[in-house]
């Protein structure tokens, strides 16, 4: 019964950590139409805003990341069973 | 999703050794071994018998490779810093083919934390290898203090991050399309046995390999260019400011 509860309660955290995908999904697309924007402006420095934004999004992205990991933990490694 | 499976365990026995029955082998390790050796044969292969001047195609593809590695380290980290180009290549090729590798089928080598960790624990070092060179030790003791002495944990806390987020971001992005192809395989499976009521997956053919372009092929080379260009940029930063 416990570890029936345990179980639960590690899936629904799963989902709770990955709202963590809410801001690195705003992030990109704020930096995204950022760069249109500046491609817009300098279509001749196409290569270096794509490689500017392709940076910054992996930036932006990793708070998501931890977000995915602490998820991924939870499902499958389960840690919480062994404090039973 | 199964983590990375044990083949087989080198039976060697140290003392204060963790490992009480031999060191495992991995299935990430071998497949890391098949890409050194076929990456080793390719370089091989391309720089066989060199000319002054090229007249033949595979030194013409490797004389490509090395001089746009060149142009995006020049660009990327100045003139100064053109001895890291190589090492940038090969970390470059090395994560490529290791991402890559899931497209014949083998469990992608990034998808595994020890990996990436390794690789970024090698940028971390170079990090604090290229700030003591430039600042001194005293110099980069200094710079925990900057600008004010209360920010001595955040700054150490902020140096400590930067591997974290390195393998974090790698391996999550690999390790995430793992797991949804998977999911896609089995939620197929259970899709045909309930449409058609016979036992074979039929929907698994075909429809996995668009989720593989974006998961495998994009995410692979995104997070291998990523990769390098952060360390790029954390190398020259930590050298200039």
């Amino acid at each position: 019964m416990e570890r029936a509860i345990i179980l639960a309660a590690s899936a629904i955290g799963a989902g709770l950590a990955m709202i963590a995908g809410i801001g690195p999904g705003i992030g990109q697309g704020y930096a995204a139409g950022k760069a249109a924007e500046a491609v817009g402006r300098q279509p001749e420095a196409q290569g270096d805003i794509m490689k500017t934004m392709l940076v910054g999004c992996a930036v932006a992205e990793s708070t998501g990341i931890y977000g995915l990991v602490i998820a991924i933990i939870l499902l499958f490694v389960n840690p919480l069973i062994g404090l039973l | 999703m199964d983590g990375p499976k044990i083949l087989f365990r080198i039976p060697i026995y140290l003392p204060f050794f963790p490992f009480e029955n031999g060191i495992p082998v991995t299935d990430t390790i071998v497949n890391s071994w098949l890409i050194i050796l076929a990456v080793f044969l390719v370089c091989r292969i391309l720089t066989h018998h060199m000319q002054k001047i090229p007249m033949k195609k595979t030194q013409l593809i490797a004389e490509k490779m090395v001089t746009a590695i060149d142009s995006l380290v020049e660009s990327t980290m100045g003139s100064r810093f053109m001895r890291y180009a190589p090492y940038m290549l090969a970390l470059m090729i090395f994560s490529l083919c290791g991402s890559l590798i899931s497209l014949l089928g083998a469990r992608p080598v990034t998808a595994d934390f020890n990996t990436t960790l390794g690789w970024a624990l090698v940028t971390f070092v170079m990090i604090q290898y290229n700030n003591i060179r430039a600042h001194g030790v005293k110099g980069y003791l200094k710079g925990f203090v900057q600008p004010i002495p209360l920010l001595l944990p955040l700054n150490i806390i902020s140096e400590a991050a930067t591997p974290v987020s390195m393998s974090f971001r790698h391996f999550g992005n690999l390790a995430a399309g793992v797991v949804i192809t998977e999911l896609v395989y089995s939620g197929l499976a259970a899709l045909s046995t309930a449409l058609l009521k016979i036992d074979i997956p039929v929907f698994q053919i075909g429809i996995p390999a668009v989720l593989s372009l974006y998961f495998d092929l994009f995410t692979a080379v995104l997070q291998a260019f990523i990769f390098c260009m952060l360390t790029m940029v954390f190398i020259s930063n930590a050298a200039s400011d």
